[in-house]
């Protein structure tokens, strides 16, 4: 079913669209980026019938097989549910941002991070392997960390923004912890596996940790307390990131977990307390919360801290039906919670406020909105014939019907209605301060009805509230039997959506909460004045102080190391390095193996003397920096040697063409660079740094001689035996690079391309400083560029790029290969610039090498994707030999087209290092934008 | 044989040390391409020694180990990368700050206030 994997992307691409789409008109752009999840949501209605039938749809492909990763996706009644309201609400908060953001906000820019969060949330919905659903569910906290902060010149965005990552990503570690933890019991880490492993993990004595760590996950993402107070901060977020992100998904992806992993985890005394003491104490915090906010969506936002708290309650309850009230309650707070912060968007946007102490008496001016509005909360407050009133009633019938606080148990259905009390208290807070309760005070101007269509997602929200609330059975009775029977695991007991019940306890306790929610309203100004007596920081402060506190204690611990000297620092790194490889050498009876030693030769004792005497010279000479220069580049040429001599040629020639390469890059350093240095270093540091490097160097040179004469079995007989049968080449050595360890190169060669590219911004902007003249007051060369030398290097040009030609296509067979080519078609290319000078290469190379390197990655990394195309592993190669008329036998591999990436990257990153690094000298010098 | 590798190992490693905890940025960029010398070697060793034999099949009987190679020729590379962002680094350190103090302040080698300049 690779529809499942679809509906999964679609989100990812309208993502990766609206970040090239910055310049589309508006409208446009909505219409275009909305085009993809609607796609989606076209794709997931027509597994519709064969979910109601009980079915269950996957997908899966292998992934990290061998740590239990898979690919997989899952899509049950459960799911269904959730992929359904993450679509349809998502698509409506699309709408309702085109009008809600204004002409200063990059509207490309959120919706590339609404869809990032859209494609994330889908991902945890429908992953149908823990390990994979984590990765997903870590997504969603970014993703929402991006939205908060979308706005990140303010400050309360910005630490909103920090709060929430901070709350809900230590969650998730908890929760990677405990699904870790599960997959050791369990064996596995695939859902179906993992679910009917319940009895296997309620016995073991390591369920009550398991179940902590994946309730705090649970609990951080969906704002249980004690962790409610990052969503309150969270409001600083654009609205329609609140009315999607922190009403109807991402606060709902922690029930989500415990939903999915009910049959599980559920059914322990442990579950039963924790559960639902955690969620009663979250729904009275937030009821008694929000009548105080003076901010609509803090309201809201402790509205929704409460209703997460009562679906949470659900689920802990041990009633047969409290799974199916909360999968209920669940869809009916996403429809009219998101509509209410719509309403809050719209207000914000036509009065510049939400402060309920200035507006009042919108009804006069926006008569469609607020009657909506008034439904909704309506429905928030539990009113009957909406959506609320049904859900609500069927969590007081759970209630009565729980026996978990043994003979307490009273406790919980008196503590709902005192809940629902202070609901039906604040959904009349907002229709009467908003709306009624005089005329609006201190606004700039008259607010009217907003956008037509900026109305149409509320409209339809709104009609579902009633349709819901009215025909219960006929509009979602299927779906919430499908999702229920998922959360179960087994069938879903008898029960009944209808909306009279007769008169019994539940109605008793709903028109209890309707009169006395009025009561307490009407005398709202006790509770507030005794609400007032509480100078309380804001939880904002706190958790700020706290990080600083926390900042502070790692710096004190930090500076008691590094005291901001880098000798230091790196004196006390190597002393550790030191005593590390030193100490397995104690153990040790005789550094000589038993290896046969090979013949000593007077060229190579001569070699040997030159490289050591060299090496010494470059370290006497520092203070004149270009003498050293010279010795140290006699080090690598006999380095290069010795790889010669110990039947190395790939190396040897990569050795000898970075030398160049080096040497060019150090001169240019030292034309920025001070040319001499005075002594700095007192006799004391001195002698410490060289008793360091002494024992470092026969600590090494030891560790060495042991490794060398010790006959130790390896695995090059591995590659040896496989190197032209499974890659089909003759060089080992090359095979492994771009075959074996394909992944590998590719990673490396993409840490090149970074640091080029770091570079090249380094270098852009830098302050122009240029000595005149060399250390010694000698004036630079009048000529730069002489006759001969742009003459000569001319003529090698071509025959440089034949000569990296060959070495490149031979590379497989025979020493050679990407790198090498590459950095001999560098070094070509360098001698050009050096030869006739910035202004003759220019006009003639128009080449970009970021654009360079980034080929040669994407030309690495597609061969690596192509071989998913015949259903193979990322990167595994392909050969074979074919016969032309006169050329003979010639061989093709993918391989080839990997090489091909490393060269392209490593020409590209060469060049940009070095050419940028030479054009600092001359008017090309690279430049932010703003200074151009 | 072993034995000369093994000392031009240690000859290589306690000059690039000394060279590291020079105070300017030159020496400690010549100091860690020392290191990177050393440790190029040290990897490549780690394969045994073989004169005359490459890890080209059907050349030779018995072949060089490939893999430390293989290792050690991406190091190469990689090392270049490392040095030129060095390099880059002191250029835009003594440009800002106008000298090539590793700590980014000639003279004074003590810094009590350097909290306040993270």
């Amino acid at each position: 079913m690779s529809t499942l994997l679809w509906i999964v992307v679609l989100p990812l691409l309208a993502s990766l669209f609206a970040t090239t789409a910055r310049h589309w008109q508006r409208s446009k752009l909505a219409f275009a980026v909305a085009a993809f999840p609607a796609l989606a949501l076209l794709l997931l209605l027509p597994c519709g019938p064969a979910i109601f039938s009980g079915e269950v749809l996957r997908f899966q492909a292998q992934w990290l097989p061998l740590i239990g990763l898979n690919v997989s996706l899952h899509l049950d009644g459960l799911s269904f549910l959730f992929s359904l309201l993450i679509l349809c609400i998502g698509l409506l908060v699309i709408l309702y941002a085109r009008y809600y953001l204004s002409a200063q906000d990059s509207m490309a820019r959120f919706y590339a991070f609404l869809m990032l969060f859209m494609f994330a949330m889908l991902g945890v919905v429908l992953s149908g392997n823990l390990l994979q659903m984590w990765f997903f569910w870590e997504l969603t906290s970014i993703s929402s960390f991006l939205l908060i902060s979308f706005w990140s010149s303010q400050s309360d965005a910005r630490k909103g923004a920090r709060m929430a990552l901070t709350v809900t990503a230590a969650g998730g570690l908890a929760l990677l912890a405990g699904i870790v933890l599960l997959g050791q019991i369990t064996g596995s880490y695939e859902l179906t596996v993992v679910l009917s492993k319940t009895e296997q993990l309620q016995q073991h004595a390591a369920y009550p940790v398991v179940l902590l760590l994946v309730l705090l996950g649970a609990f951080t993402k969906s704002a249980q307390f004690p962790f409610h107070f990052w969503l309150p901060n969270a409001m600083a977020a654009p609205t329609p990131v609140s009315a999607y992100l922190h009403s109807a998904t991402m606060v709902k992806a922690g029930i989500f977990l415990l939903a999915r992993l009910y049959p599980l985890l559920s059914g322990t005394d442990l579950w039963f307390l924790t559960v639902t003491l955690t969620g009663l104490a979250t729904l009275l915090v937030g009821a008694y919360f929000a009548l105080f906010q003076h901010d609509i969506k803090a309201l809201l936002a402790y509205s929704t801290i409460s209703h997460l708290g009562l679906i949470v309650l659900l689920l802990g309850l041990d009633t047969d039906l409290a799974a199916v009230a909360a999968i209920f309650h669940l869809i009916n707070h996403a429809i009219f919670k998101a509509s209410l912060f719509m309403t809050a968007g719209i207000i914000d946007h036509e009065t510049g406020s939400r402060d309920m102490r200035k507006i009042n008496g919108l009804w006069k001016y926006m008569p469609v909105t607020a009657t909506l509005a008034m439904v909704a909360s309506a429905s928030m407050a539990g009113v009957p014939l909406l959506n609320g009133f049904l859900s609500k009633e069927m969590f007081f019938t759970q209630t009565l019907h729980q026996e978990i606080l043994g003979s307490l148990s009273w406790l919980i259905p008196l503590l709902a209605t005192v809940a629902a009390i202070f609901a039906v208290a604040y959904s009349a807070r907002f229709i009467h301060d908003v709306f009624f309760n005089g005329e609006p005070i201190g606004l700039t101007h008259t607010p009217h009805e907003p956008p037509r269509y900026m109305r149409v997602p509320m409209e339809i929200l709104v009609a579902f509230c009633v349709l819901v609330g009215v025909f219960p059975q006929w509009f979602i009775g299927d779906l919430l039997t499908q999702a229920s029977a998922a959360v179960l695991g087994t069938e879903v007991p008898e029960y009944s959506l209808a909306l009279w019940h007769g008169l019994n306890i539940p109605l008793l306790m709903s028109v209890l909460a309707m009169a006395g929610g009025i009561v307490l309203y009407i005398n709202r100004k006790h509770l507030f004045l005794f609400q007032a007596g509480f100078t309380e920081q804001a939880a904002i402060y706190r958790f700020d102080q706290l990080l600083q506190r926390f900042e502070q204690g790692c710096r004190r611990v930090t500076a008691r190391v590094d005291n901001g000297s880098y000798q230091r620092f790196a004196g006390v790194m190597l002393l550790l390095v030191l005593l590390f490889s030193g100490a397995p050498l104690l153990e040790l009876s005789s550094l000589k193996g038993n290896r046969p030693a090979l013949e000593t030769d007077p060229l190579l004792m001569a070699g040997a003397a030159i490289l050591c005497i060299a090496a010494i010279a470059t370290v006497l000479t520092i203070r004149q920096r270009l003498l050293s220069l010279v010795m140290i580049s006699v080090v690598g040429l006999m380095v290069s040697l010795a790889f010669v001599r110990f039947s190395a040629p790939d190396l040897a020639l990569t050795q000898l063409s970075v030398e160049v390469v080096t040497v060019v890059l150090l001169m240019l350093g030292l034309y920025f660079l001070p040319h001499k240095s005075v002594k700095q270093s007192s006799p004391g540091h001195l002698v410490r740094d060289l008793t360091l490097a002494t024992a470092m160097g026969v600590v090494i040179g030891s560790l060495a001689f042991a490794m060398l004469t010790n006959q130790t079995d390896t695995i090059a007989g591995y590659f040896l035996q496989n190197a032209k049968t499974g890659g089909g080449g003759t060089n080992v050595v090359n095979v492994i690079l771009v075959d074996f360890r394909g992944f590998d190169t590719l990673g490396e060669i993409t840490v090149l391309g970074i640091a080029a590219l770091g570079i090249f911004k380094m270098l852009t902007g830098i302050p122009r400083f240029m000595a005149g003249a060399d250390g010694e007051g000698r004036r630079w060369a009048l000529d730069p560029h002489p006759l001969l030398l742009a003459v000569v290097s001319q003529a090698l040009l071509p025959l440089a790029l034949l000569v990296s030609v060959y070495i490149f296509f031979r590379g497989h067979n025979m020493p050679g290969g990407g790198f090498v080519a590459g950095l001999i078609t560098a070094v070509a290319m360098i001698l050009q610039y050096v030869a006739q000078g910035v202004d003759w290469v220019k006009p003639r190379l128009k080449v970009e090498y970021s654009t360079l390197i980034a080929l040669g990655i994407l030309c690495a990394a597609g061969t690596g994707v192509a071989s998913w195309l015949f259903d193979k592993p990322f990167l595994t190669s392909w050969f074979d030999y074919f016969e032309l008329p006169l050329i003979g036998t010639i061989e093709l591999a993918s391989a080839m087209v990997f090489d091909l990436g490393v060269y392209l990257t490593v020409v590209g990153s060469t060049l940009l290092i070095l050419a940028n690094l030479g054009k600092v000298t001359t008017r090309y010098r690279p430049m932010h934008k703003e200074q151009l | 044989m072993e034995l000369v590798i093994a000392i031009v190992i240690g000859v290589l490693t306690s000059c690039g040390v000394l060279l590291v905890l020079r105070a300017h940025t030159f020496a400690v960029v010549l100091g860690l391409t020392l290191l990177s010398y050393a440790v190029n070697l040290f990897i490549f060793a780690s394969g045994g020694l073989t004169a005359g034999k490459g890890a080209v099949l059907g050349q030779t009987d018995i072949y060089a180990d490939p893999l430390p190679q293989a290792l050690v020729l991406t190091a190469i590379v990689i090392g270049f990368a490392m040095t030129a962002f060095l390099v880059i680094l002191a250029i835009r350190a003594r440009a800002e700050l106008g000298n090539d103090h590793v700590d980014g302040d000639s003279g004074s080698r003590q810094h009590p206030d350097k909290e306040s300049r993270l």
